[in-house]
């Protein structure tokens, strides 16, 4: 669905994905990664259990909540990549007791 | 009735009058809701949401019994509700928690609710810091002990004022919003900001504005707002099945908190209040501090001068009722299912009759 400028030349990061290893680019944001890797859904609603996935990605809307790094319910379009990272579809309500 | 006027007019559309209208439709009265528009001061949609029995009448034995009797008919509604309009109140009774941070908080509150149940026969129990975490496993430290009471409940009540509206107008009722009264005439004539209703028998049900409608028709509505502010939480998976006096997740999953108690009208969120809220919380219950706040507002509560009720009829003007109270979620099932059948009859109950705002008329000593 995206693809990266050509001439896009800043370091390579890698990060987990539901146990999944991804590429990305130093100084992405981690929704922007995802996107650009073809992952589109972020979480699941706590109450439908609807997929959503990363919208404004500035900051406002939400949609993009995600649990990063064993913190749930961070906003994925407002966090950078790390090497290393460990990011989780959030589905349903977040469940602190998964975090600790 | 004449043409185009109705049986009853209920003056108020949040909790207490919805409940009483919902109860006087028959399909067969005409029942008229009036109601003001979205600014209207509307604890109805700030309120907690508790149907609360475990603090309710100490010094006051009828208050005591009626907030029971509520108790016990909620079950009855939330099913009536739910059968009428296909709406879920996700009301649950499984008991309610004061959780006490300190052997002082504990010993008061203790000593009240003994009280409490040598007057009015209420079930409770006394929990030290270990009996209390064996029925909520994350509590902290800090936790003295707490006041179970087997008869706490709490509901959405977002969808029950919903319910409630859905209700009365699938039973034939008439909800007329923008119909803010501003005079009440013989017979009884009701001037609104959109034209004059006519009905043979009124109820005020008006909250705050109680105190202006009263004396329209011989009745003392004394009144004021009492601020209360709540923080919700993001929504989270289930921890707690029991409500708490300043805490409870609802149905959905959030996490809503709020005891304050302010006088004053300034409906702002002050951060003072909510920072006190949430460090007692945090005591409580340490893993939340995790959580994200999404949201914090403040509402009135509708306060009388000795916190109990009013339910009265006009002894000048007969067919005038007058109806108020700070609990509307948890005398919402009263409201519906007793209140409403006296309106339609008439007269309240004698049971009622200690609710009379006369009580308020005694000489205050110099």
């Amino acid at each position: 669905m995206f693809k990266r400028l050509p001439d896009d030349s800043r370091a390579i990061v890698r990060l987990h994905v539901d146990g999944r290893h991804i590429e990305a680019r130093e100084g992405d944001s981690v929704a922007a990664a995802l996107l650009a890797a073809g992952i589109v859904q972020a979480r699941s609603t706590p109450v439908g259990n609807a997929p959503r996935g990363s919208y404004c990605m500035m900051g406002v809307c939400f949609d993009c909540l995600m649990a990063i790094d064993g913190v749930g319910s961070r906003q994925a379009c407002l966090v950078p990549v790390r090497e290393g990272m460990q990011v989780r579809t959030q589905h349903g309500a977040r469940r602190l007791e998964d975090e600790t | 009735m004449a043409a185009g006027g109705y049986d009853f007019a209920v003056i108020g559309g949040g909790l207490v009058g919805a409940a009483i209208a919902f109860g006087l439709c028959d399909g067969k009265r005409r029942v008229a809701l009036l109601d003001e528009g979205d600014i209207a001061l509307r604890a109805s949609r700030g309120n907690f949401a508790l149907v609360w029995v475990q603090s309710k009448g100490l010094g006051m034995p009828d208050y005591a019994q009626w907030t029971r009797r509520s108790s016990d008919a909620w079950q009855g509604l939330a099913e009536q509700l739910k059968r009428e309009t296909q709406i879920d109140v996700a009301f649950s009774r499984r008991g309610g928690f004061t959780l006490c941070l300190s052997d002082a908080e504990l010993q008061a509150r203790s000593e009240q609710i003994k009280r409490l149940h040598n007057q009015s026969d209420l079930p409770y129990e006394i929990l030290d810091h270990a009996q209390t975490k064996a029925r909520l496993p994350l509590i902290g430290p800090s936790v003295a002990g707490s006041v179970f009471c087997p008869l706490d409940a709490h509901t959405n009540s977002l969808r029950l004022l919903r319910a409630l509206h859905l209700g009365f107008t699938r039973r034939g009722g008439s909800y007329l919003p923008h119909h803010a009264v501003t005079k009440i005439g013989d017979g009884f004539r009701l001037e609104t900001q959109n034209g004059t209703i006519e009905a043979l028998r009124i109820v005020l049900a008006a909250g705050l504005g109680n105190a202006a409608l009263a004396p329209m028709v011989g009745l003392n509505a004394p009144v004021r707002p009492l601020k209360g502010e709540i923080i919700v939480t993001e929504r989270t998976g289930p921890f707690l099945q029991h409500p708490i006096v300043n805490l409870r997740q609802t149905d959905e999953g959030g996490v809503m908190i709020g005891d304050s108690q302010e006088e004053t009208a300034d409906l702002r969120v002050r951060s003072g209040a909510i920072a006190t809220m949430a460090a007692r919380v945090l005591a409580m219950f340490p893993h939340l501090a995790a959580l994200n706040v999404v949201r914090s507002w403040a509402a009135l509560r509708v306060m009388t001068p000795d916190g109990f009720p009013v339910y009265q009829q006009s002894p000048t003007h007969p067919g005038a009722f007058l109806a108020i109270c700070h609990s509307g979620v948890t005398l919402a099932a009263a409201h519906a299912q007793h209140l409403a059948p006296m309106l339609e009859a008439g007269a309240l109950d004698p049971s009622l009759s200690s609710f009379s705002a006369k009580r308020f008329d005694v000489q205050t000593a110099a």
